[in-house]
């Protein structure tokens, strides 16, 4: 948020700060508030996942293993390898190499595409096999290490449920983070980010940071529990 | 507003720019602040014409003036209106915006463009919320509570939520804003022992907007969602658990109490301090008690469901964790009154304000003890013992603090002074009605008659017709400031820099202030409320009436 | 019941008035003592650490008195006696439909006599009502999708209002009733006359057990594909993940409804689900039958065992 007043005024000090240091402690201080918030915001979602899990365990479980995990761990690598490409274009920044930041600014915007398409994949998939709730739901399977103990649909549709609106939420994220970077990425080609002033690009790999962070959590959660059974 | 105030010497904030592109584009926290006192008070109306015609309804044991669909869009809008859109934003949105800055001795907010981003979110869900009402409203009460909100109502519940949720990040981006300016951009000297009381509450308040307000919008989207894909996860019949929304809608909802009084609570120490020529009483345990309260304020939210089907060890606890949060009010209330021992005491408009509020605050606190006590609770949760508790915190409590505040720093906003006698009087019959208005409720309540009630026994009618009687005088209470505010902006006295002679860097400016706040940065030498410094011989000029 | 929340409702009003008299005194005597005066600047006063100590030690000395009377009656009202007779309620968008354990069934009215001990166990059809009688100072809201308990004894003849007090839509407000108290003659009269009586709640739920099929897989013998249900109500069962969980009301519906959430341990799960199949009325029968299988123990049907001991049971009553 902050990086965007920031930008758009200019490198210059901004009127109201007495130092370009108190300008920049200001902005990371803002961004790292925001993230707190962030953190609330997706933190409701894992406490209804934490109920619901506990409630209806195995059929957790059964609708959990029907994800593919070979795309979850991509994704995953996927989004990991992206905040090397952010921490890096954090160091070109400071030490002003215009054209790698570009390049690495570039590359976190491809990952982020690559991660976004293969969700669509996956999201795709759910479609086909009537996994996405509502009318057409359809589940059948049996609990992990109870054979014969057939899932019960509604709670397999709960797991969905939370399954949607957590990568969702995080695409949406994802979404957000990569139209960021983009802009970023015109400034950095005009050569407005220099070793002094870099605010923006810290600020937003902290977000970026943040959202690999979720997904990190989301991972296991939704992919790969009940696995060993 | 802008025309209004021509007459001022200096360059100010006000005289500046002219033009309705220079209020509505502004960054500068002054006018963002003016905006929202714009805003607010039209909200203020609207949910005060609903809060009217429910009243009105409640003359009469049976449903006689509106259709029972319509009383229940009636409550459900002006609980919306007043919470989302009046009191969570009125007194951290308008005086705090103005105030903030100038009491740390800042130029501005730390973020002057989001500052106006809040605004503009605020203005968008406040339209959607608007253009919800004027297309047919919505009737799950302000708590949407499930499965009603996501299963049967058929009114435009999704609407609704979206403005609220829209306005959930207007007031998380000023929680951040207020968060990271008294972080950073605090003047030389402005220690955090120095900082104004109203300033520690602005903090505590901050922290409860950042960290609740996200966990009530991503449940009322959870709500949105359900309702149009039956998600299920707040349905039983799909396998979800009504009890879940409860718990995610009262973590904020709860919390959001505070960030109503809180503020209040800051101004009130400002005003106490000032017209006994003191400093408060016990400054620490004044400011802690803020963040204690933000703090404890999180951990109480069940006792809201006491009745709703939580476990009985839940219950317990929540019982006993929300009479914890009673001490920091209490100490609060304590330290106030022994501020005023010794001191030289005068009675102007934001005084009196102040005693009301320690008056209705009071009797809002101690109410709450009922409400948090189990075996009481059972009884009177869900009547009208509940609104008239939750009325005397959050509308006495709040509304008189706002009250108070705008007379107090009007002279620094506008430049101009308020007419002292119409001022008294306003306090006055504010207090007499709003008595009027709720006390009687207390009694309905135990009595048995509960909220959200249409049509009722007739054994209840006595007592609603006072309560409605009251309402009236209420409404002229709050109508009159509106008038003799707007009248001071043309006619009123010119005021001094400092007409009370009051403590604090907002007073060391001309009024109105600067674009900028202050000609040169303040060095602060001084603890807050350093009465015992500021000369004696300006008083026989104080404008004391 | 009642008496015991007036006492401690009185109590809790007369330490709030002592505390508005001591700080509104104060306030009032302070600022007339100590109004401006010329040449009298006032005086500087830093704080007191013994007097924020005081005021925040003692406030939470009492605040601790009201909280333990308070738990202690919420404790007696979450907490039937055993042996209490059985109403079962359910609410509806907007109505309360309410059925005795004899079978007799009632809208909006509810027949008790007096001097017996009534739970009340609910349940909703579609949105969250609260079954409140104000006379009896109970509060309890009713659930969707799960029952929810409470418990009175009337103590005078007399017709009490019975209101719904959880916002439940349009005619929220016009869902009321009344809880009409009579003497144990008048009530054996009303119970004799009361035309709507097609024999007891157990019995239709064993008539619809059998109807079901239930019957078929849960006999009362080892050989049924079903587990034995006599005998069982009231005590832990082990399940087939391994947990313990206690058989009771809510245990019964889940496991009629969605058969396969909780397994007894040593059973298949091959019990078709009731969810969508069952009206509630019929739910609450069976779960009334299933109940009759076990009787409470002799002892324990005449004392409420969970009153604090020295006392009478703490039931709601009317005063």
């Amino acid at each position: 948020m902050d990086s965007h007043a920031a930008v758009e005024h200019g490198p210059e000090l901004l009127h109201h700060f007495s130092d370009a240091e108190q300008q920049r402690n200001a902005a990371s201080l803002g961004m790292w508030l925001f993230l707190v918030t962030e953190i609330m915001f997706f933190g409701g979602m894992f406490c209804a996942y934490l109920v619901y899990r506990y409630w209806y365990f195995g059929d957790f479980g059964a609708a959990s293993q029907t994800l593919d995990i070979r795309l979850g761990a991509f994704n995953t690598a996927v989004l990991i390898g992206s905040s090397l490409t952010v921490a890096m274009s954090i160091w070109a920044a400071q030490t002003g190499r215009r054209k790698v930041l570009v390049g690495l600014l570039l590359a976190t915007i491809l990952l982020g595409l690559v991660f976004l398409g293969v969700k669509a994949v996956e999201y795709h998939d759910k479609f086909e096999h009537h996994h996405v709730p509502g009318a057409s739901f359809h589940f059948e399977g049996e609990v992990p290490g109870h054979p014969g103990l057939p899932v019960n649909p509604y709670h397999a549709q709960m797991f969905f449920s939370l399954y949607f609106a957590m990568t969702g939420l995080h695409a949406l994220h994802m979404i957000i983070g990569i139209g960021l970077f983009s802009y970023l990425t015109y400034k950095a080609w005009t050569g407005y980010y220099t070793p002094k002033y870099y605010t923006p690009i810290e600020n937003a790999g902290l977000y970026w940071h943040f959202v690999d962070i979720v997904w990190i959590y989301l991972f296991p959660l939704l992919y790969l529990i009940d696995r060993h059974r | 507003m802008a025309t209004a105030v021509v007459t001022a010497e200096r360059e100010n904030y006000l005289n500046k720019e002219y033009g309705v592109r220079s209020w509505l584009l502004t960054v500068d926290h002054k006018r963002i602040a003016l905006l929202y006192l714009v805003s607010v008070t039209f909200f203020f109306l609207i949910g005060g014409l609903f809060a009217l015609l429910i009243r009105l309804e409640l003359l009469t044991p049976a449903g006689d003036l509106v259709q029972a669909d319509t009383y229940n869009k009636l409550f459900t809008m002006h609980g919306m209106v007043m919470v989302f859109f009046f009191l969570i934003p009125v007194v951290p949105a308008v005086l705090g915006n103005f105030l903030v800055p100038l009491m740390i001795g800042a130029k501005d907010l730390a973020f002057p463009r989001i500052n106006l981003l809040s605004w503009y979110l605020y203005i968008i869900a406040g339209v959607l919320m608007l253009h919800c009402m004027l297309t047919g409203g919505v009737d799950t009460g302000w708590t949407f509570y499930t499965p009603f909100s996501t299963a049967f109502s058929n009114t435009k519940v999704v609407e609704a939520g979206i403005a609220v949720f829209i306005n959930g990040f207007s007031s998380i981006f000023t929680g951040l804003n207020f968060i990271v300016t008294i972080h950073r951009m605090r003047a030389p000297g402005m220690t955090w022992s120095r900082l104004p009381l109203f300033i520690w509450a602005q903090y505590a308040t901050s922290v409860i907007m950042i960290l609740g307000t996200p966990v009530v919008a991503v449940t009322i989207v959870l709500v949105a969602v359900e309702r149009l894909f039956h998600l299920g996860i707040f349905d039983p019949k799909l396998g979800g658990d009504p009890l879940l929304f409860q718990h995610l809608f009262w973590f904020y909802s709860h919390p959001a109490v505070y960030i109503m009084i809180l503020p209040s609570m800051g101004v009130i120490s400002e005003l106490i301090t000032c017209f006994s020529r003191k400093r408060i009483f016990g400054y620490s345990f004044v400011a802690l008690s803020s963040i204690g309260i933000a703090v404890l304020g999180f951990l109480v939210w069940a006792h809201h469901m006491f009745v709703a089907g939580i476990s009985l060890y839940a219950a317990l606890i929540f019982s006993a964790l929300s009479y914890l949060v009673g001490v920091p009010s209490a100490i609060k209330v304590f330290n106030w009154t022994a501020t005023l021992y010794r001191g030289s005491i005068t009675y102007s408009t934001p005084m009196l304000y102040a005693f009301g509020f320690l008056g209705l605050f009071t009797i809002g606190g101690l109410t709450g003890l009922f409400l948090a006590c189990l075996g009481v609770d059972v009884h009177v949760t869900d009547t009208y013992f509940v609104v008239a508790h939750f009325h005397y915190v959050m509308v006495g409590g709040v509304l008189m603090g706002y009250l108070g505040g705008i007379h107090f720093w009007w002279p620094k906003i506008t430049g101009r002074m308020y007419p002292e006698f119409w001022g008294r009087l306003s306090a006055l019959i504010v207090f007499v009605g709003f008595n009027l208005t709720f006390f009687p409720q207390f009694i309905l309540g135990y009595l048995g008659m509960p909220r959200r009630y249409y049509q009722y026994v007739p054994e209840y009618q006595v007592l609603n017709v006072l309560s409605t009687a009251g309402a009236t005088v209420l409404g002229v209470g709050y109508l009159m400031p509106m008038v003799y505010l707007l009248w001071s902006m043309r006619y009123g006295k010119p005021a001094s820099d400092n007409p009370w002679n009051a403590a604090g860097l907002e007073w060391m400016t001309s009024s109105p202030p600067p674009t900028f706040n202050f000609d040169e940065t303040p060095v602060v030498d001084f603890e807050a409320y350093d009465y015992e410094h500021i000369p004696e011989k300006h008083e026989e000029e104080v404008a004391v009436g | 019941m009642a008496g015991n929340v007036d006492a401690l409702y009185i109590f809790l009003t007369v330490v709030s008035a002592l505390m508005c008299v001591l700080v509104f005194t104060l306030v009032v005597v302070f600022a007339a003592r100590f109004r401006r005066r010329k040449g009298v600047r006032a005086e500087q006063i830093e704080g007191s650490l013994p007097l924020e100590i005081t005021w925040s030690v003692l406030p939470l000395g009492v605040f601790f008195v009201f909280f333990a009377w308070g738990a202690w009656i919420y404790f007696s009202e979450r907490t039937p006696p055993q042996g209490a007779s059985e109403v079962y309620v359910v609410g509806k968008q907007w109505m309360w439909k309410l059925e005795h354990a004899e079978g007799q069934r009632e809208i909006n009215q509810l027949h008790v006599p007096v001097g017996r001990d009534i739970k009340l166990i609910m349940t909703s059809q579609d949105v969250i009502h609260s079954f409140y009688v104000p006379a009896f100072r109970i509060k309890q809201d009713v659930l969707p999708g799960r029952y929810t308990t409470t418990w009175f004894r009337a103590t005078k003849p007399g017709t009490y209002h019975l209101f719904c007090a959880e916002y439940c839509g349009t005619q929220h407000s016009g869902m009321i009733g009344s809880v009409v108290v009579m003497e144990p003659a008048e009530y054996q009269a009303w119970l004799g006359g009361g035309g709507a009586t097609t024999g007891s709640l157990a019995s239709n739920g064993q008539a619809l057990f059998t109807q079901l099929g239930c019957a078929t897989c849960h006999r009362t013998d080892t050989q049924g594909r079903g587990p034995n249900l006599v005998g069982t109500f009231g005590k832990p069962v082990l399940l087939e993940d391994g947990r313990t969980v206690m058989e009771d009301e809510n245990y019964v519906r889940e496991s009629i409804l969605v058969p396969t959430a909780k397994v007894v341990s040593g059973f298949k799960p091959v019990m078709p689900a009731f969810q969508g199949m069952v009206s509630e009325e019929q739910l609450n029968a069976l779960v009334a039958y299933i109940k009759s299988l076990s009787p409470p123990s002799a002892g324990a049907a005449n004392t409420a065992s969970v009153a604090p001991s020295g006392e009478k049971p703490h039931g709601p009553e009317v005063h």
